[in-house]
């Protein structure tokens, strides 16, 4: 129950931030994707489920604030929820080049469906512009966020991991 | 006993049941209008929190700019006196030019002014965060008498257009969102065009136009375009900025460029919204020729004239 509020109130502390605070650090008008490090991150620490959870919370609140279609970023979230938790068997607390890639690779993910989705279909091939205005600035700077956040989630879990070891060990 | 469901449900069925959950809720979408009950709880809950975060954000923003130093202050207050001295003078020309105008209004009847709209300030409280979009969440909703369609203005320029409502928010989507087509026209000679939002120029905070007639008129940079009269979501002659590039197609028949617009659009705060839509406009003029004509139905000479009157916003509509 607490791992849930928790998990909860990350997502919406980072959604908030996301519209509010990191709208006016944009550089070049590009702020970073602070909920495709909130999704992936969970995915490889906690498995493929709570990945696709966390994905749909995030994906819920992009459509309902930001997007167009409400299902349409659920979709998107959910695949990188699953398709990061697909590796949590090759995670280690104290690598960070897995969790930096993994996150780089959904961030990737995500422009270039929502590139494909919104403009391919419409007829607009010009992929070079999208790809070096929006998608490559995008993806640098969350990694650059990553540094940071993806230390604030980690630590956040392992604490909530050691306490719900130490609840269970109680009722043994 | 919910642990254990999920235990027992392996990943991939999971996965195959969000994706029918999401494709599903698109598929409604497409039926439905909104997203109904969900956008309404979202009203008491999160738009308050925004609220809150970018009021902090404000008043950090505020404190930084008290850093400025004296001598930039003062700088900025005599090139201000010499801006408020030029504007003194062309507000007394204008003045006399207004005299003139309601003069001339009053000889022909012309009820609508255009100059005069009804309108609502509001706070920017969140920009949309995913980078596709240039959106935004402001302050005031369906309880201000905001709805959608309705057209929002900063200073004096053209904003975007209402596409969202909820009791105490709007979202507004920006005239330089890719997916914004306005239409428009060159003030000085009335030509229509089409002014499009670019992501390309998003960055640069310019606007691509279209469509422009390539007719004997001269169009120069520098000159003003406005929205147009025959748009059908945007009221006329709001300003949209400058001509800054202009030149033929390949086609011999049309003209393109960009304009400049007269907003700056990355430093958002205060937006007016202007409460009267385009479709309010219309079907009270609807209304209006319509009592006229049954005004006059014993006056036989004026009969004919209405009733061209009549189809003419009937087709309009």
């Amino acid at each position: 129950m607490k791992r849930k509020a928790v998990t909860f109130v990350i997502i919406l502390v980072c959604f908030l931030l996301q519209s509010t605070v990191f709208d006016r650090l944009s550089i070049g008008n590009v702020s970073p994707n602070l909920l495709v490090i909130v999704t992936a991150s969970f995915g490889f620490m906690r498995g493929q489920k709570s990945g696709m959870y966390v994905g749909l919370a995030c994906g819920l609140f992009t459509d309902l604030f930001w997007g167009g279609e409400l299902g349409f970023h659920m979709m998107i979230f959910v695949l990188i929820g699953y398709f990061n938790g697909g590796f949590q068997r090759l995670f280690y607390d104290d690598d960070i080049k897995l969790p930096i890639g993994l996150i780089a690779a959904s961030e990737l993910l995500y422009g270039i469906t929502f590139y494909f989705f919104r403009y391919v279909l419409q007829g607009e091939f010009s992929f070079g512009t999208h790809l070096f205005r929006l998608i490559l600035p995008e993806l640098v700077y969350t990694i650059l966020v990553t540094l940071i956040l993806y230390q604030v989630i980690l630590h956040i879990n392992k604490k909530l991991e050691t306490e719900e070891q130490r609840s269970a060990s109680k009722f043994v | 006993m919910k642990i254990k469901n999920q235990r027992r449900i392996p990943g991939r069925y999971v996965l195959v049941i969000l994706m029918i959950l999401c494709l599903l809720l698109l598929v409604l979408e497409r039926f439905t209008d909104s997203g109904g009950p969900l956008r309404f709880i979202a009203n008491y809950t999160i738009v308050p929190m925004q609220k809150g975060i970018s009021y902090t954000g404000m008043w950090m923003s505020d404190v930084s700019d008290n850093f400025e130093t004296l001598r930039d202050m003062k700088k900025k207050n005599e090139k201000l006196q010499s801006k408020i001295d030029e504007l003194t003078i062309d507000n007394t020309r204008l003045r006399q030019e207004q005299y003139e105008l309601e003069r001339l209004r009053e000889l022909y009847k012309l009820d609508e002014n255009y100059s005069d709209y009804k309108k609502v300030g509001a706070h920017v409280i969140a920009n949309n965060g995913s980078n596709w979009f240039s959106d935004f969440t402001i302050d005031k909703g369906t309880n201000d008498g905001i709805k959608v369609n309705c057209n929002v203005l900063a200073g004096s320029g053209l904003v975007g257009v209402v596409t969202e409502t909820g009791p105490d928010y709007a979202r507004v989507r920006s005239i330089i969102d890719d997916a914004s087509n306005v239409s428009a026209m060159i003030l000085s000679t009335s030509d229509t065009c089409m002014v499009r939002g670019d992501l390309r120029l998003m960055s640069d905070g310019r606007l691509r136009f279209e469509k422009l007639a390539n007719n004997d008129n001269v169009v120069e940079v520098g000159e003003q375009v406005v929205t147009s009269h025959v748009s059908n979501r945007f009221v006329q002659g709001l300003f949209i900025g400058y001509v800054s590039a202009i030149e033929v197609d390949s086609n011999n028949l049309t003209r393109s460029g960009y304009i400049t617009p007269a907003v700056d659009f990355s430093k958002l705060q205060e937006v007016l919204v202007i409460t009267k839509t385009k479709d309010d406009m219309i079907s009270d003029n609807a209304k209006k020729s319509k009592k006229k004509s049954d005004g006059k139905k014993a006056d036989k000479k004026s009969e004919e004239k209405d009733g061209e009157e009549s189809s003419d916003s009937d087709k309009e509509e």
